[in-house]
């Protein structure tokens, strides 16, 4: 069967192709998409979840390989930063069951707070990686990937990059897919218990294994050679190699070398592809990793090669590659013409600009406004956290003082109470990333007595990366409904004594609790509770008065709605995008926003 | 045949959709096909394209700069944006519409797209529709992209069949709401057919 799917949907495809059995994950740009084309593929017999966060994730997959299934887990690369903990080890114990731990890379960064290389992670960790340059590729290749990883018994990373796992392509997939064997769980603590004489043996094995690998690796069909020319060479890996293929386009016989698997580095094979190469370009993203290997090889044979690339400034360290880039790249170092005539637009108007903002009716625009009000004269910071309601830096609402990573903002908010005396410390944490890695936080100000208002923004959905269930929402991703984990009593557990639950859109409400609050000593919560306009219906549409409104637009400086404008020099409300959830007729001084329900 | 096609716009005005169909026609006519499309957080009101590359030798997922046979601009700020993707003698359809930036609304620079629009007369071969306008009879915008593929296909353009469009149009959109897209579809392309004779041509 023919599918045109997103390189995330191949990966998805691929991984049921091999009989996977298990696939777990947590959300996050650009990886969301492969669980959800698993739980929209056939898939009987696959357990399949959304873990509560990638450490869970790893962990339950990690076990159901040591199961002899195959189990893959997904995650972006920062979610490698979670799971890092069980990933060394498990590096250390192997598998028996295929596991690929897909770790989707994101250049430039588009959506992500580093840009950081995952295949650094697979150098640090003595695993292999995969690298691959296109949706048709990834299919392929993860399939492939299960294969390494029970060939050697080890756990395998798999690193696409977003303009992989966003780019569509055809493949062509059986028609059904049918889970691979799974022989149990047999005890062998030798095997299975890590310990510290254990991980000294495996230690030894492991590198020796790895020495096999790139031997191994060097034969890989994805490790290629392109083009006979001699005296300059091109090695590239990932989404760049595709990019360096459309310049090159119309220029015969260029050599160019394309690395899949940067670890365990296949020597053999790159030591034949420099065959009567005495200048070689590097184009890869992130970091220099395949440059660095090459400088490695080259001193270690001996070869009289120059070696360009981000260390000697040729490419860029930081943002993604693109053709453009690559297209000036080649051109220096080639010394030939690549890329197309362009239309000059040096002359262009200046452009709006349009940063990413909260939705119209968003009621985390709702929650920040009501914190914002109460607050109003006080000394206040506002910890914020991963998730749409980061956003909520942009102007007029400016209620984000620090972001750092996810649950940061619970403990960050406690540090800044230590330190700032008189400062009252919100953090602000979406549900998804409660549940995710905010518990422990609140656990830490309880017990280390923190005064800090915590404000639990519950929109009832992962909304960010394309609104995935999590544990609050009573429905998992095997299909079925399940409990509900409640937030409040979650927090009561912990010993959080003040727990109030508001609905944001109710401002006057929604401000009183934050008063409330803001008198008080502590560990206090606020949990603001009112679903993602992108999953329920509009409630309504807003409109202006034209007669009564005077035109102050305090509507539209002091919330930043996208669906208040101004046309002709008049406040109007765009009816397409209004969800008639109606703070800004709290908000207008003269009563001339009203209400009209849909 | 390789054909090229950028689709642009900001985040919400169903460009996603319009560059689903296109590539999906490509295919039911025979070729390989590769897309991208804009995903996560600038979704959110910002700049979004979607590349749609039909041909064997379409490596990039993205369509370089100076390789897009037409450009098809849900708003003029983000025609210009984009302009440096078409190829010269390429044609861009574009709504005259402007889409104001939330900033726009604070700051108030005045913006509306007209400046945009006489920029790109000077550019390139445009077809110019006014979604408002164009939007008027089927009382809401949610069409608008249905209208704008009927523009692109009537131009000739876009290198694909018309009645493959609305086969794959009829696969792609919710039964009920077939009727009216077909008549956005063909609204569309009578809108091609009054403007296209003032084309400079390739």
């Amino acid at each position: 069967m023919k599918q045109y799917v997103m390189g995330n949907g191949a990966i998805a495809l691929g991984a049921l192709s091999a009989g996977v059995r298990l696939v777990a994950g947590y959300p996050g740009t650009p990886s969301s998409e492969i669980i959800e084309t698993v739980s929209r593929a056939p898939h009987e017999g696959v357990h399949l979840e959304w873990s509560v966060n990638e450490k869970a994730a790893l962990e339950v997959a990690a076990a159901a390989a040591y199961s002899g299934a195959r189990a893959m887990v997904t995650m972006k690369q920062m979610g490698l930063n979670v799971a890092s903990d069980p990933l060394m080890s498990v590096a250390y114990i192997g598998v028996k069951g295929g596991l690929v731990i897909v770790s989707a890379d994101d250049p430039g960064p588009i959506s992500s707070q580093t840009e950081q290389d995952t295949r650094r992670y697979a150098d640090f960790c003595r695993i292999p990686v995969f690298d691959p340059a296109s949706p048709e590729e990834a299919y392929e290749m993860i399939r492939e990937a299960f294969a390494y990883s029970e060939k050697y018994n080890t756990p395998v990373l798999f690193r696409p990059t977003t303009r992989v796992c966003h780019a569509y392509a055809a493949i062509e997939t059986p028609d059904s897919f049918a889970p691979g064997p799974c022989d149990g769980f047999v005890r062998d603590p030798g095997r299975w218990v890590i310990f510290p004489r254990l991980s000294y043996m495996n230690h030894g094995k492991i590198e020796q294994r790895n020495v096999e690998i790139g031997k191994d690796f060097s034969s890989f069909r994805f490790n290629t050679v392109e083009g006979t020319g001699s005296g300059k060479a091109v090695v590239t890996s990932g989404v760049s190699y595709n990019y360096v293929r459309e310049c090159l386009k119309g220029h015969d016989g260029i050599r160019l070398i394309r690395v899949a698997t940067a670890f365990p580095f296949p020597e053999d094979f790159m030591l034949k592809a420099l065959d009567g190469v005495q200048e070689v370009l590097c184009v890869e993203e992130l970091s220099p990793y395949i440059e660095e290997q090459i400088l490695k090889t080259a001193g270690k044979h001996h070869l009289a090669l120059k070696v360009s690339g981000k260390l000697d400034g040729s490419v860029p360290h930081n943002g993604e590659n693109s053709v453009e880039l690559c297209s000036a790249i080649l051109d220096r170092f080639l010394g030939i013409r690549t890329g197309l005539a362009q239309t000059d637009v040096s002359d262009a108007p200046e452009l709006p600009v349009r940063p990413p903002v909260l939705c119209a009716g968003c009621p985390h625009r709702a929650s920040f406004y009501a914190v914002k009000q109460a607050m109003k004269g006080r000394q206040a910071v506002f910890c914020g956290d991963i998730g749409c309601y980061t956003l909520g830096n942009a102007m007029p609402l400016d209620m984000v003082d620090t972001c750092l990573c996810m649950g940061a903002g619970i403990t960050m908010a406690q540090g800044l109470n230590h330190m700032n005396e008189g400062v009252t410390c919100f953090a602000f944490v979406g549900d998804s990333t409660f549940f995710a890695s905010g518990i422990t936080g609140v656990v830490n100000a309880v017990y280390n007595e923190a005064d800090i208002i915590l404000c639990v923004l519950d929109n009832s959905t992962t909304a960010m990366t394309g609104h995935q269930p999590h544990p609050g929402t009573g429905r998992n991703m095997m299909g079925n409904a399940v409990e509900k984990v409640s937030i409040e009593k979650v927090l009561e557990g912990i010993g959080v004594r003040k727990i109030l639950t508001v609905d944001p859109l109710n401002l006057d409400e929604a401000v009183y609790a934050v008063e409330q609050c803001a008198e008080e000593k502590g560990v206090r919560a606020i949990v603001f509770r009112s679903p993602c306009v992108a999953i329920t219906k509009p409630q309504g549409k807003c409109a202006v008065e034209a007669a009564k409104c005077v035109n102050c637009r305090k509507c539209i400086r002091e919330i930043g709605c996208p669906a208040l404008t101004t046309v002709d020099g008049a406040v109007t409300i765009d009816r397409n995008l209004c969800t008639g959830c109606g703070l800004c007729s709290h908000i207008c001084p003269v009563h001339a926003i009203g209400g009209e329900k849909g | 045949m390789n054909k090229d096609i950028l689709i642009c716009g900001v985040g919400g005005q169903g460009t996603v959709l319009a560059s689903r169909i296109i590539a999906a026609a490509a295919m039911e006519e025979g070729s390989s096909v590769h897309s991208a499309e804009t995903i996560g957080m600038a979704q959110r009101g910002g700049s979004v394209t979607s590349h749609v590359r039909s041909g064997d030798e379409a490596y990039s997922p993205m369509i370089p700069f100076g390789a897009a046979d037409m450009l098809l601009a849900f708003e003029p700020g983000e025609a210009v944006r984009n302009l440096r993707y078409l190829r010269r003698g390429g044609t861009a359809v574009v709504n005259t519409t402007a889409v104001k930036p939330v900033t726009e609304s604070l700051r108030d620079t005045g913006y509306d797209g007209s400046e945009m629009v006489n920029y790109l007369q000077g550019k390139c071969d445009c077809i110019f529709i006014n979604a408002e306008e164009v939007c008027k009879p089927f009382g809401s915008t949610k069409f608008f992209n249905i209208i704008m593929l009927g523009v692109a296909a009537g131009s000739g353009h876009l290198g694909l069949k018309s009645e493959t469009l609305l086969k794959m149009i009829g696969q792609y959109v919710p039964s009920r709401f077939l009727d009216v897209n077909i008549r956005a579809f063909n609204a569309g392309m009578e809108i091609a057919g009054q403007t296209s004779g003032n084309l400079k041509g390739e």
